[in-house]
């Protein structure tokens, strides 16, 4: 086809200007790949199709594109330097988001003073790495495809440099094809399975079934034809029961009825659904005794985008935690932006919608950095993982303003293959909008549906199962996608403003299945929908209907609008620079109705599309496995084991990290990741205002230890429940008690990871024993739940977390996260973790047992052991509630939970945190010196009191607080068991070795 | 005395207008946060403020580079009288009013030539660039205040801690000219110091290595101020890092912030 030729302006740092990228590139490529590159030059590119005169353009390239202190600017003359023997162009492939072209479309927009055609994009950016080296064709690949691009999104080439070239990701599309029939009736079940797979609708046989059974029915088939269509489905209408009885939307498993037996006890029976029996039951048991009490502060639970407590009157509290593994694997950083994006846009459509988001939270589990192990086809090095991961978890928060105050990273080997990305978002909204009620979801027939946000293009369909072979050098590239902050950003400045106005009547986020998912989920409200897709806005001609309808095009909304006051919200999404697209209304006729102009191209049954999908049965056994705990070497030299865990990948220092995070943006946070007088400190829990007013608050924390979960499930669930509230009481918390005043809540959501737990055969022979476990933990949930008063408000499930390629299947450990929020009185009385003054004395609260089962130190030894941390329920309770009492007291001075590597660990991180020392005596229990230092039993914390209130904390605490010894002003870390010492280093020693753990250049995970 | 009105800026990416109005708001002025739109269209006129302010953010995602795309709709677009908004801005300082960069408005400050403005050319003089260590960082740094400053947002302070976000605060001067001016006129106001208060280029306490250590500047009449570090997110001592430790040393240490003496001084000039 015929093109514009483009025009091309190259951006040359300047001589003399530091060229700080290309230096990274440098130092990676050798750090990484051992790849020398001599000197590297970063050149920017921006390939334009709109025809400007030359003069213009380049004023264009000169004054809106180049800083003049920083570029010399080549338009339309390629760049030659000899200096430069090869290089490496890392453009992106059509269709693949690109913000920088959008963005210099926006300027170039501004600079002429006109609107551009908006359909298709007219900018595009790139970048050229020169390289001085003359580097041959291997070892540019190996940098343009494992450093400088990703082969999914970016369109690399490379050779030695003659002069800078470019490439232009046009989309160029066929006509798309009309909408089609797809026959099903009499299909025999082999066809239907086929069927399902060819056009990767990811439904089984039975569910395949159920839809050719359904339009098999004589009654559907009239109505059918008054509408003009056909006895066999559409494709838009498989593709949209395809999406809406996935896995992901309909959480098949977590709702199956499941056979259950327990092989150590013999016991057997049957659940119906994990999901109402434990994670709906146990708060459904909360509510009532919060209603109860007077005080429920649970306003929306499960039933939305996000759950919903009340802070007081006027507002309420929204929180919501996602995963996003599968994209992350592919594109790290694409994955994890998209990600906290689309999990932002979770507590922006809750409701009317438009809360405010407070902060960000982000728990990331990776393969060891120092895998060194072969990799399989399309498996991404660990490393890379993590720094795509943390770079877009980075931009996805910074560049919305939204605060990222508390995470964790997990090592283990099982998630090398898929690793796992958490993000959490809390937000909060006001209880009511023009005397509305902010969390409700009312819509009536007439009401209009509105999209707003982004474009759509061909992104997400059927995710990375698109093959890749169908492509062509034109076609979008559609299985990766990259969220926008920018887009995101204009959109919820608008949102929120329309939002206070009173002009939504209510909306929901567009993430997975898009329109087919927002619109379907909204419908059943008011009994029915009636979508226009025609008026669609595409990023480039040639999508099928059905291909509009399920795209996940991201930074889109779907808003609901009554008839009057459509031109108000049209005229504001204007001054917001917000595209916004009227597609349809709400009806009360039970259909979910599809339309391509006066075609209808999808008609659904609402009750079928929501209810018909056949219920899934599953087996699920548990038997213990058969371990023991290992004999450690009786002469262990604990000064050594303390400085080799503070290293480990587990427990060291996230500082690296923790800075590329904004963790202060909108002023309110007052316990940071990492505090005290070196900045360096960790902290158990964040603390939040939540506003300028007051000091009303709240504290976040995670709790997540997969490793537990190889010895008993159940422990480890229990044990990140507990370690998730003795964080928040750690920091000053307090559990739920409607005696301490109205509306203290707690939200919780929690995250399961699994991998494939469906019994197989040949494909999955420890199925069983993969879902007895997922049971275990579902059960703990409850237990723990229940007796804590913590609810569940919200939360996930991610069922097949397998990475598989040539024959290998990495499996990712079952995994849960208890992601916390809990209301906080006066952050004023906060505590930190660190030690305040020398003096002070050291106290251990809570109890220590043998319970090395698991720990960081048996992993030293490569060891997994049996006597894994059990949480004893009672004793916990009594303890929080009294450190809740000291803490309002004011006695403590810090406090830091005990957790991986246990209280050596926890004295190292309190002393280095405050560049003081310790002096302890160890001592209770009859235990021995390893087990007293590195045992991790649950609910215990380090405290810290001032002299003249230490009998009062003792008073308070009874038995459960040991005086260890005193806070040093000479910075050593001293203990000694019975006189005779253990522990004898400096501090900073020990900080070194924590500081240095990710640093490490050698040595692999044990 | 009516108290002194504040203009805060928001839109296409900008995050931080909440807390910065909050600082104005708690330093005893008003703070009217408006979308850079409303001023595009004319519906809020810079004329009715004292005080116009460029928060910190992500403008435009800083894609070209910090500021750069805002900075081009700043010069470009134009309001409804013809002019732009570049324009209006050099009115309002013309005509005596105050200008406040933070972060980002400081990159966008400089890179539409208002900062540092050493000859009254309107010339982009300076730039800011990527920082050394090529990555973004959030950390509390300690800034020194020029003695003797010409901009009333800092007179009378000294050393103040103050946290920064940013991944392209490096200075970068476009020449010796334009070195000369800013230190015989005192433009730079700010400086990355040490414990003791010596400016210093050591990493961390310099976060980006910026030329003169700089980490703020004013323009010669002092109404332009533009700065890396974050006043406004220091406006309680809840926000400092080490305060558990202040307020034991201090029991009767103040609940304010030492950001928001940058305020409440223009607040007590203007009042």
């Amino acid at each position: 086809m015929i093109r514009p030729q483009p025009s091309v302006v190259q951006l040359v740092p300047k001589a003399g200007v530091p060229d700080v990228q290309g230096r990274r590139v440098c130092e990676q490529a050798l750090r990484y790949l051992g790849i020398r590159t001599g000197l590297v030059r970063c050149v920017r590119i921006y390939v334009l199709l709109e025809a400007l005169p030359p003069q213009q353009l380049a004023e264009f390239a000169q004054l809106a594109l180049a800083d003049e202190l920083l570029h010399e600017v080549h338009v339309d003359t390629p760049y030659q330097d000899e200096a430069f023997r090869s290089y490496v162009l890392v453009a992106r492939h059509p269709g693949v988001t690109d913000d920088e072209g959008l963005t210099a479309q926006r300027t170039l927009a501004d600079f002429l003073g006109r609107e551009l055609e908006r359909s298709g994009q007219r900018v595009f950016s790139q970048t050229a790495y020169l390289f001085e080296r003359d580097l041959d064709s291997e070892q540019l690949r190996r940098l343009a495809e494992e450093l400088l691009g990703n082969s999914l999104i970016n369109r690399c080439e490379w050779g030695p440099f003659q002069q800078l070239g470019h490439y232009l990701p046009a989309v160029a599309l066929p006509a798309a094809p009309p909408t089609a029939f797809v026959a099903l009736e009499n299909l025999p079940d082999a066809e239907l399975r086929l069927l399902s797979q060819r056009r990767t609708l990811s439904l089984n046989l039975e569910e395949m079934r159920a839809i050719r059974d359904h339009f098999g029915d004589a009654g559907l088939q009239r109505q059918r034809r008054r509408r003009g269509l056909g006895r066999h489905p559409t494709d838009c209408e498989l593709e949209v029961l395809g999406q809406t009885w996935s896995e992901h939307c309909k959480h098949k498993e977590f709702n199956a009825l499941i056979r259950y037996r327990d092989l150590d006890t013999g016991q057997e029976g049957e659940i119906d659904s994990l999901f109402h029996t434990f994670i709906r039951g146990s708060t459904e048991r909360i509510a009532q005794d919060l209603e109860r009490s007077g005080d429920n502060w649970l306003v929306k639970v499960f039933s939305d985008n996000a759950g919903v407590v009340r802070i007081d009157d006027e507002r309420v509290f929204v929180w919501k935690v996602e995963t996003h593994n599968t994209p992350s694997a592919l594109d790290p950083y694409g994955g994890a932006i998209t990600g906290i994006l689309g999990n932002n846009r979770d507590p922006l459509g809750t409701g009317v919608g438009g809360g405010r988001l407070l902060f960000n939270t982000n728990v990331l589990c990776f393969g060891s950095p120092f895998h060194d192990e072969p990799l399989v086809g399309g498996q991404l090095h660990p490393q890379r993982i993590f720094d795509g991961v943390r770079h877009g978890i980075e931009d996805g928060g910074n560049k919305s303003g939204v605060p990222t105050v508390n995470g964790a990273i997990v090592f283990d080997r099982r998630y090398a293959g898929k690793p796992l990305v958490y993000c959490g978002t809390g937000a909060v909204m006001p209880s009511a909008y023009k005397g509305r009620p902010s969390w409700d979801k009312p819509i009536d027939p007439g009401d209009r549906i509105l999209m707003a946000g982004g474009r759509v293009g061909k992104d997400g369909i059927h995710g990375a199962t698109f093959s890749s072979t169908d492509l062509d050098e034109n076609s979008p590239r559609t299985a990766v996608q990259i969220g926008s902050p920018i887009t995101q950003k204009l959109l919820s400045d608008f949102l929120e403003r329309a939002c206070v106005a009173g002009l939504i009547k209510c909306c929901t986020d567009n993430g997975a299945g898009g329109l087919s998912s927002s619109v379907g989920e909204l419908a059943p409200i008011s009994g029915g929908a009636i979508v226009q897709l025609a008026h669609v806005p595409l990023k480039y001609p040639g999508l099928a209907p059905w291909e509009v309808f399920v795209s996940e095009a991201q930074e889109r909304m779907t808003l609901v609008v009554e008839p009057a006051q459509r031109q108000a919200v049209f005229e504001l999404a204007r001054d917001f620079e917000v595209e916004l697209t009227d597609i349809g209304q709400f009806t009360d006729q039970g259909w979910l109705e599809v339309r391509w102009d006066d075609e209808t191209v999808a008609l659904l049954d609402l009750d079928f599309l929501h209810n018909g999908v056949p219920r899934k049965r599953m087996e699920a056994e548990w038997r213990a496995p058969q371990l023991e705990d290992p004999e450690l070497p009786g002469d262990a030299d604990c000064g050594q084991l303390l400085l080799r865990l503070l290293g480990s990948l587990d427990i060291c220092s996230r500082e690296a990290v923790i800075r590329q995070y904004d963790h202060e943006v909108k002023g309110k946070t007052v316990l940071k990741p990492l505090m005290g007088p070196g900045g360096c400190a960790p902290q158990d829990a964040a603390v939040l205002r939540l506003d300028f007013r007051s000091y009303d608050g709240v504290a976040v924390s995670n709790g997540i230890i997969p490793r537990y979960g190889d010895i008993d499930p159940y422990w480890m669930s229990a044990g990140a429940f507990d370690e998730a509230i003795r964080q928040i009481i750690a920091v000053g918390g307090a559990l739920p008690d409607p005696a301490r005043g109205p509306n203290r809540f707690w939200t919780v959501n929690d995250n399961f990871c699994l991998p494939d737990s469906a019994w197989h055969p040949e494909h999955n022979p420890d199925g069983r024993l993969k879902l007895g476990k997922l049971v275990r933990m579902a059960q703990a949930l409850y237990d723990m739940a229940t007796f804590f008063g913590v609810p569940m408000t919200s939360g996930k499930d991610s069922m097949k977390n397998d990475f598989r390629a040539d024959g290998v299947k990495i499996s990712v450990p079952p995994t849960i996260l208890y992601s916390m929020v809990a209301r906080f009185d006066d952050v004023r009385r906060a505590v930190s973790s660190e030690f305040k003054a020398p003096g002070d004395h050291i106290c251990l609260l809570g109890r220590t047992w043998p319970e090395l089962g698991g720990s960081q130190l048996y992993r030293l030894f490569g060891q997994l052991g049996a006597s894994v941390p059990r949480v004893r329920k009672e004793q916990a309770r009594d303890l929080y509630q009294r450190v809740s009492q000291a803490t309002e007291q004011g006695l403590l001075e810090s406090c830091h939970d005990l957790s991986d590597g246990g209280l050596g660990v926890a004295l190292a991180e309190s002393c280095f945190g405050a560049q003081l020392g310790c002096h302890v005596e160890l001592r209770g229990w009859g235990l021995d010196a390893l087990t007293l230092l590195f045992s991790e039993s649950h609910s215990r914390f380090l405290a810290s009191v001032r002299p003249q209130r230490l009998e009062a904390l003792q008073e308070l605490l009874g038995e459960a607080c040991r005086p260890l010894g005193r806070v040093t002003e000479e910075p050593r870390l001293r203990a000694a068991l019975r006189g005779e010492p253990l522990l004898d280093l400096p501090v900073a020693a020990l900080q070194q070795a924590w500081a240095d753990g990710l640093r490490r250049q050698s040595g692999g995970e044990p | 005395m009516n108290p002194p009105r504040a203009l805060v800026l928001t839109g296409f990416g900008i995050n931080c207008e909440e807390e910065l109005a909050a600082a104005w708001r708690l330093a005893g002025a008003n703070a009217r946060i408006a979308h850079l739109n409303e001023v595009f269209l004319g519906r809020v006129l810079l004329d009715d403020f004292q005080v116009v302010n460029l928060p910190g953010g992500f403008s435009f995602g800083d894609d070209l580079g910090s500021g750069k795309a805002l900075a081009n709709k700043l010069r470009y677009k134009r309001l409804p009288d013809g002019r732009s908004l570049l324009q209006a801005l050099r009115r309002h300082r013309d005509r005596g009013g105050y200008l406040l960069g933070i972060c980002n408005g400081f990159q966008v400050l400089v890179k539409l030539g208002l900062l540092p403005d050493s000859q009254g050319l309107g010339e982009q003089e300076v730039t800011l660039t990527t920082n050394r260590s090529g990555r973004f960082e959030d950390r509390w740094v300690r800034c020194r205040v020029e003695p003797g400053t010409g901009t009333p947002f800092l007179r009378g302070q000294d050393l103040i801690e103050l946290p920064v976000r940013h991944g392209e605060g490096r200075l970068l001067l476009r020449d010796d000219g334009v070195r000369q001016r800013i230190l015989q006129g005192g433009l730079c106001c700010l400086r990355y110091c040490d414990a003791q208060g010596a400016p210093t280029c050591q990493y961390p306490l310099d976060p980006n290595g910026s030329d003169l250590h700089c980490a703020g500047l004013c323009d010669p009449s002092g109404r332009v101020l533009g700065m890396m570090p974050h006043p406004e997110a220091f406006l309680s001592l809840y926000n400092h890092p080490n305060w558990p430790a202040l307020k034991r040393r201090d029991p009767g240490i103040s609940e304010d912030g030492q950001g928001l003496t940058v305020f409440r001084s223009l607040v007590a000039e203007l009042s």
